[in-house]
C-alpha cells in the first residue's frame, strides 16, 4: 500500500456511508421520476464497491476487487432490466413520474 | 480442487443452465408458437434436476456433503433439501401456466426460460459458502423475479407490480451487499468459514452493523416485517401463475440462506441476530393477521398469509437450535403445497366468460357451483391457519416445538395467540365460499394440469399427508445437522 499522506482506510468508509445514505434518501424522498431512483439504487452499488476496494486495497487482499467487478456486471444487468420495465410501463401508463405509480394501494 | 467431483456436485445447475440456454434459440428461432413445447421441455429438464439432487440427497457416499470449486460452493443435505423443494415449486408453477397465458393473452416461450434461470440462481444461492457465490445466486434469482412480475406487458397492474418489485428489491439487494462489504472489511474473507472463524472471539461494530444490514436484506427477500410492503403490491399486480411462483420457490430459496448464513457463518454470534429475528418474527405474525382483515381481493389476502407463514418459520430460526433448524424447513415443505394449492385454486376461479375473479365477494356460495374447487379451498385455508388435524398444524407444532425447547416459551406463547388472530380471515373466506347466499359468478372449465396440481398440494394437506412425517422429519433433521457440522 503506498503512502496516502495519511488517508486511513476509515475516511473511505465514512465516503462510502455517505454516499450509501444518500442513495437510500434518493430512493425515498425523489418525487419527481423513476430515472432518478435508478441513478440513486447505482449511487449505493458503487458505495459498496468503494467499500470493498478499499477494504481489498488496505488488507492487501485481491477477493474484494474481484467482488466489486462481479458488483459492476451485475449493476449493469440490473440497470438494463429496470429501464426495460420502465419502458413497459411508460407503455402502459404514459407516465413515468413517482406519484403516480398508485394503482394498487400501498 | 477436483473437476470431476466439482462437476459432479455442480450437474443439476449445470444442466439447468444448458438447457436454459439452448431452449433460449429455440424460443429465438422458434417464435411465439414453440411456447408450449419450451415449457414442456424445461419442466422435464426440471424433472431430471429433482432425480439427480435426490440421488446427492440419498446417496451414502456422500453423506458429510463436500466442496466444489475451490471452496465456494458446497453439496451438503441442507442445500439438496432446499434445492429439491425449489426444483418441485418451480416445476408446479411451470404445469400450471400454459392454460392461464393462452386463456389471458401474451404466452410467449421465454416465461418458462426466465424461470428455469430464476430456479438456478436459487439452487447457487442454497449450495453457496462464498458471499461471492450467494450474490450471484440471489441476483440470478431477483432479475429473472423482476422480469417474471411484469410479465403481462398489456396489464398496467402487471407492469406497476414489476416497477415497484425492481426498485424495492433493488434497494435490498444493495442493503444486502453494503452488509457483506462491512463482514468482508471486518472479517477479511468472504468464505463462510473465514466469516465464522473471524468472529470467533467477539465482533467488532463494523461486522455488527455488517450482520444487521445483511439480516435486513434477506428480511426483504423473504417479506418479513418491517420490510414486507412490496408483498401485497405485487403479489396482486403479477399474473396469478408468477405469484404463485413468488410465493414458493424463492421462499424457500431466501428462507434456507438466510437460515444457513445465520446458524453457520453467524453460528458464534447468535445473540446479535436473534433478538432482531424474534422482532422479525413477532411482527411478522401480527401484521400478517390484521393486515389480511379488511382485505377484498384474494391474491392480497393470501399476500398477508406468506407473511403471516414467515413469521412462523422465523420462530423456528430463532431457536437457534438444529430442532429449529430442522422445524423450519418442515415447515417449508409443508408451505410450499399450501401455498401452491392456494394459488393454483385461485388460478381456477373464473366467471362463465372464462376470465378470472379475484374478489373475495364474488366467491359467495360457490360451494354449489364448483363443489370439489369450493372444498379444496376450504381444506387450504384451515391448512393455513394451522387447525389439526390437517397437515398444517404439523408445520406450527413443529415450529414452536423448538422454540419451547429451546426455553422461549413466551415467544411461543404469543405466537400461538397471534395465530388465533391469524384463524379469522381464514375461517372468513371458508364462510364465504361455503354458507352465504350464492353469487352466482363462478363458472368456467379449467384444465387438466390445474386440477392434477390442486389435487396432489390437497392430498399433501389432508390428514393423508401425516404418513409423509416421518421420512420429512428425517431428512430435515439430517439437512439441519449439517449447519452446525463445525469442520
Amino acid at each position: 500500500m503506498t503512502d496516502l499522506g495519511g488517508i486511513g482506510v476509515e475516511h473511505f468508509i465514512v465516503v462510502s456511508a455517505v454516499l450509501f445514505v444518500l442513495g437510500v434518501l434518493g430512493i425515498f424522498l425523489n418525487r419527481k421520476n423513476v430515472i432518478v431512483i435508478l441513478m440513486a439504487i447505482e449511487l449505493i452499488l458503487l458505495a459498496v464497491n468503494l467499500n470493498l476496494v478499499a477494504f481489498s486495497a488496505f488488507m492487501g487482499d485481491l477477493t474484494g476487487q474481484v467482488f466489486a467487478m462481479l458488483v459492476l456486471t451485475v449493476a449493469a444487468a440490473e440497470a438494463a432490466i429496470g429501464l426495460a420495465i420502465l419502458v413497459i410501463y411508460f407503455r402502459a401508463n404514459g407516465t413515468i413520474a413517482v406519484d403516480d405509480v398508485n394503482r394498487m394501494k400501498g | 480442487m477436483n473437476l470431476d467431483i466439482s462437476l459432479y456436485f455442480t450437474a443439476p445447475e449445470i444442466g439447468l443452465t444448458i438447457s436454459g440456454l439452448l431452449l433460449l434459440l429455440v424460443a429465438a428461432f422458434g417464435g411465439d408458437k414453440t411456447a408450449r413445447m419450451v415449457t414442456i421441455l424445461s419442466v422435464s429438464a426440471l424433472f431430471g434436476a429433482v432425480a439427480y439432487t435426490t440421488n446427492l440427497l440419498v446417496n451414502p457416499a456422500f453423506e458429510l456433503g463436500g466442496e466444489a470449486w475451490a471452496g465456494i460452493y458446497r453439496m451438503d443435505a441442507f442445500g439438496s433439501f432446499a434445492k429439491i423443494l425449489i426444483y418441485i415449486a418451480a416445476i408446479g408453477c411451470l404445469i400450471v401456466t400454459p392454460r392461464f397465458f393462452e386463456e389471458n393473452g401474451g404466452y410467449r416461450p421465454e416465461y418458462a426460460i426466465v424461470v428455469l434461470f430464476s430456479a438456478v440462481g436459487m439452487a447457487l444461492m442454497v449450495s453457496a459458502v462464498n458471499l461471492m457465490t450467494l450474490y450471484m445466486g440471489l441476483e440470478l434469482m431477483s432479475l429473472s423475479s423482476y422480469v417474471l412480475a411484469s410479465f403481462s406487458r398489456s396489464d398496467n397492474r402487471s407492469a406497476e407490480a414489476g416497477l415497484k418489485y425492481f426498485v424495492l428489491g433493488a434497494l435490498a439487494s444493495g442493503i444486502l451487499l453494503y452488509g457483506m462489504s462491512l463482514v468482508y472489511g471486518f472479517t477479511g474473507s468472504t468464505s463462510y468459514l473465514g466469516i465464522r472463524l473471524a468472529l470467533q472471539d467477539g465482533l467488532s461494530m463494523g461486522a455488527t452493523f455488517g450482520i444487521v444490514f445483511m439480516l435486513a436484506g434477506f428480511a426483504f427477500k423473504i417479506a418479513a416485517v418491517p420490510f414486507h410492503m412490496w408483498t401485497p403490491d405485487v403479489y396482486e399486480g403479477a399474473p396469478t401463475p408468477v405469484t404463485a411462483f413468488f410465493s414458493t420457490a424463492p421462499k424457500v430459496a431466501a428462507v434456507a440462506i438466510l437460515t444457513r448464513i445465520s446458524l453457520d457463518t453467524f453460528g458464534e454470534n447468535v445473540i446479535v441476530w436473534q433478538q432482531i429475528v424474534i422482532f422479525a418474527a413477532l411482527a411478522s405474525i401480527v401484521v400478517g393477521a390484521l393486515g389480511a382483515i379488511g382485505q377484498t381481493n384474494i391474491k392480497r389476502l393470501l399476500a398477508y398469509s406468506s407473511i403471516n407463514n414467515v413469521g412462523f418459520i422465523l420462530i423456528g430460526l430463532a431457536a437457534a437450535t438444529p430442532a429449529g433448524a430442522s422445524a423450519v424447513l418442515v415447515y417449508l415443505t409443508i408451505y410450499v403445497a399450501m401455498s401452491l394449492g392456494a394459488f393454483v385454486a385461485v388460478m381456477m376461479l373464473k366467471d362463465a366468460q372464462g376470465s378470472q375473479i379475484e374478489n373475495i365477494a364474488s366467491m359467495a356460495g360457490m360451494v354449489r357451483e364448483k363443489p370439489l374447487l369450493a372444498w379444496c379451498i376450504f381444506f387450504l385455508m384451515l391448512s393455513l391457519a394451522g387447525i389439526p388435524p390437517l397437515f398444517g398444524f404439523y408445520g406450527k407444532f413443529v415450529v414452536f416445538q423448538a422454540a419451547v425447547q429451546a426455553d422461549m416459551i413466551i415467544l411461543a406463547a404469543i405466537g400461538i395467540a397471534a395465530s388465533v388472530i391469524g384463524a379469522f380471515y381464514y375461517l372468513k373466506v371458508c364462510k364465504i365460499i361455503m354458507f352465504d347466499e350464492p353469487a352466482g359468478e363462478v363458472g368456467g372449465e379449467s384444465s387438466m394440469a390445474n386440477w392434477t396440481i390442486l389435487l396432489i398440494c390437497s392430498l399433501v394437506i389432508s390428514p393423508l399427508g401425516w404418513i409423509l412425517t416421518s421420512p420429512l422429519i428425517a431428512l430435515a433433521n439430517r439437512a439441519a445437522n449439517f449447519l452446525f457440522f463445525v469442520i
